[in-house]
């Protein structure tokens, strides 16, 4: 079990993403009753109130939150206790963040922030919401850099030596994070406040856009690479076997912190102020990102396979049923892999230069997010929570919880099945995304979307409300794990964390020269945006006043 | 790093699939023309209603094959009178803002625009069917989003 | 880089046919809405 304080930390995180996931769910249930007008509001609160609060909670803050758990107990875990000074760092980190997450909640709730987590300008939120935002980002920086300040005296204790995979991982993704984050707090600090606080009067909306996607792909990421962490070194332990391959597995890693961010225009595909040359450009570049999943994708069979065929499979698939299916920890995950193979294969789609026609704003994309960071990613994490937890707080995960944890899952994925597949066929016939309730005075076209035997008033809602049940089952599970069932004290009932080994002596050192990696996506960056960039700002047209539509 | 033969097979075809992808649509975009909306003309948000096109919205006849349809939005509504424009000719649409972001959505149709403040965005379409086509805002703007709808009629 | 490995290399039939699968569904889904996007 790894130190007492650094447990006590990883729970805090872990706690407050929990509150988060409780309260966006909820959101969420809201939203799929009003959209099929079962559900009429209090004048008091709005449809978009809901929906940035449902879109700020789950996507920004329970991701956040939980990512650094996994990571504050996984670095704890292979590099050994945090120092005081880590630890300082990291409760620092943690309030900083927590409060931008009340100021930016507050705002939401009182109604002055209204503007969805995209916040596209020229709608102006009250400028506190944007400083809530800009210290949600400054406070997982100093999170960011004590796990980096951890890995350091780690390195410098064994020099030569490649770190192990965890925290090779961790430092990758905090890399992305860090250089991608630049984007958004340029924009909030130098654009937003100063306008939302009435300190200038205008504000380049194109240039907010896009310094804002040069953020937001690369958050999808942030989201995804822990997903993958556990994918690559947890599920391999849960299956009896080493990593597949730890060479392949930091080349995709750091494949990421290269392409992940100068992709972000595929986002602005169908809008002004972009040529199509830097538009396809970035759409290529968004192409090689897809590289490091092809090679996920073989790692991860390849693991399965190599572990079903250990445990007596025999023939093409006979390994497939001796994988185990009774392990609530494995399966979790395993259909959260499932998910994202047609997460990604949208993806591509969406990437793909003028088809984006045919999806963009439409409810094909709230499908697309939902079977990807919805699912792929917030199911590894509840696959991660049913051990992660009782391993931290030293409790008995019971054969009650495990059973209950299936329920969860098996719940999750239904409710999923039917609400992603409702929307992604929605989408393709033109309804929009991020709109209330609304038959566009009974015309024709809106009323056929809504006639499909998938595509009916019901379906979405249906499955709204079983991932509702879901999502409180498992704070059900959390609560129960965190607070409640009983301590364990014979040895066999304490809980592991399953990390695999990975044999690295034959992985190249080059791999872990970040200055090589962050130079190059430093270049690739360069070669994206600067002309782009320099020319919403060099040919900018007057800039838009703030505008309160809400 | 070494990698299993399969592995080799499987990266090839996959990257290959990936290429065709990109060739497809990047031939189709540039050599056909098929690019998404987009354009960089800009324009003064503030003077919206007297700077051309939009100091004149709805449908213009440009020549024998080409039309323009200039529209300016605004929460919630699209200021342009009765949108018409003939089948199986070239419609060129312009649209711009005079606040917030919207889009210029036609159902069924390969129109799907962003409309930025400041910005004029450019989109040639030409219908095959004619009917009465619904036009709705998919880019959220504040509260009355969803009644952000029109039709344009194909004749 | 390079490794020495036994002549043999492991048997991954299986996870060969499953990645060209997800290669299929990509390719089916991308085509799908190719055609979705000529036909508008």
């Amino acid at each position: 079990m790894i130190a007492a304080q650094d447990r006590k930390l990883a729970l805090w995180n872990i706690g407050v993403a929990y509150i988060a996931f409780l309260i966006g769910t909820l959101c969420g249930l809201l939203q799929v009753f009003i959209r099929n007008d079962a559900l009429q509001l209090p004048s008091w609160l709005d449809y978009y109130q809901i929906l940035t609060a449902h879109g700020v909670l789950l996507a920004l803050i329970f991701t956040t939150y939980f990512i650094f758990g996994f990571f504050v107990t996984g670095m704890s875990k292979s590099l050994g206790s945090f120092g005081p000074k880590v630890l300082l760092y990291s409760w620092i980190g943690f309030w900083v963040t927590t409060i931008g997450t009340v100021m930016a909640t507050v705002m939401i709730i009182s109604g002055e922030a209204s503007v969805l987590y995209t916040f596209y300008a020229p709608l102006k939120a009250s400028g506190w919401y944007y400083v809530g935002l800009a210290l949600v980002i400054v406070g997982t920086w100093i999170s960011s850099f004590a796990l980096v300040g951890h890995y350091v005296v780690w390195r410098k204790a064994h020099k030569g030596e490649l770190s192990p995979l965890f925290a090779f991982m961790t430092i990758t993704t905090i890399i992305m994070w860090i250089i991608a984050c630049l984007g958004v707090v340029a924009t909030v600090l130098f654009q937003y406040i100063p306008w939302a606080f009435g300190w200038v009067d205008t504000i380049n909306v194109e240039l907010s856009r896009s310094l804002f996607w040069y953020f937001g792909h690369p958050l999808v990421y942030f989201w995804l690479l822990p997903a993958y962490m556990a994918w690559y070194v947890i599920v391999p332990k849960l299956l009896g076997v080493k990593v597949f391959s730890d060479s392949l597995a930091r080349l995709a890693f750091v494949l990421f912190i290269l392409f992940s961010i100068p992709v972000g225009f595929h986002h602005q595909l169908t809008e002004p102020g972009i040529s199509n040359f830097w538009k396809f450009l970035q759409v290529v570049l968004t192409f090689m990102v897809i590289i490091p999943s092809l090679l996920t994708a073989f790692s991860m069979f390849g693991t399965f396979e190599r572990a079903g065929r250990k445990n007596g499979g025999q023939g093409l698939f006979g390994w497939f049923t001796k994988l185990p299916w009774k392990d609530v920890r494995f399966t979790s995950i395993f259909v959260a892999m499932a998910f994202f193979i047609p997460g990604g294969a949208g993806g591509i789609i969406n990437a793909s230069f003028q088809l984006n026609e045919v999806v963009h704003n439409t409810m094909w994309i709230v499908g697309h997010f939902h079977i990807t960071v919805g699912t792929p990613v917030a199911m590894t994490f509840m696959g991660l929570t049913f051990w992660l937890v009782p391993y931290l707080t030293g409790r008995k995960f019971s054969k009650v919880m495990q059973k209950l944890g299936f329920i969860q899952i098996i719940t999750w994925t239904i409710g999923m099945l039917l609400m992603s597949t409702s929307q992604h066929i929605l989408g393709l016939l033109g309804a929009p995304r991020r709109t209330a309730y609304t038959g566009y005075n009974n015309h024709p076209s809106a009323l056929e979307w809504f006639d499909g035997i998938l595509t009916n008033h019901v379906t979405m809602a249906v499955g709204g409300s079983i991932l509702f049940l879901s999502a409180m089952l498992l704070i059900y599970i959390v609560v129960m794990t965190m607070f409640l069932s009983p301590k364990a004290e014979l040895e066999a009932d304490f809980v592991e964390f399953p990390m695999a080994d990975s044999d690295k002596e034959h992985t190249p050192k080059f791999l872990e020269n970040w200055w090589i990696w962050i130079g190059i996506a430093f270049a690739l960056i360069i070669i994206a945006y600067a002309i782009p960039l320099y020319g919403m700002i060099h040919h900018a047209p007057p800039g838009s006043e703030g505008f309160k539509t809400w | 790093m070494h990698l299993h033969k399969y592995e080799k097979i499987w990266l090839i075809f996959g990257i290959a699939s990936l290429v065709v992808f990109l060739s497809v649509v990047g031939i189709s975009a540039f050599s056909h023309g098929h690019t998404p909306a987009g354009g960089m003309d800009t324009i003064d948000p503030k003077k919206v209603n007297e700077t051309a096109p939009f100091d004149n919205p709805g449908v213009t006849q440009l020549d024998d094959d080409t039309y323009q349809v200039a529209i300016v939005a605004m929460a919630f509504s699209y200021t342009a009178p009765e949108l018409k424009v003939p089948a199986g000719k070239e419609i060129i649409f312009k649209v711009t803002s005079t606040d917030v972001v919207h889009s210029f959505t036609i159902d069924n149709t390969k129109v799907n625009m962003m409309v930025v403040p400041g910005q004029i965005t450019t989109k040639s379409y030409t219908f095959d069917k004619p009917g009465k086509y619904l036009i709705l805002c998919n880019e959220y703007c504040g509260s009355g989003h969803h009644f952000m709808s029109t039709e344009i009629e194909v004749y | 880089m390079k490794k020495t490995k036994p002549a043999k290399e492991e048997n991954l039939k299986g996870t060969f046919v499953s990645v060209m699968s997800v290669g299929v569904i990509i390719i089916v889904m991308w085509v799908v809405v190719y055609y979705m996007y000529v036909a508008r």
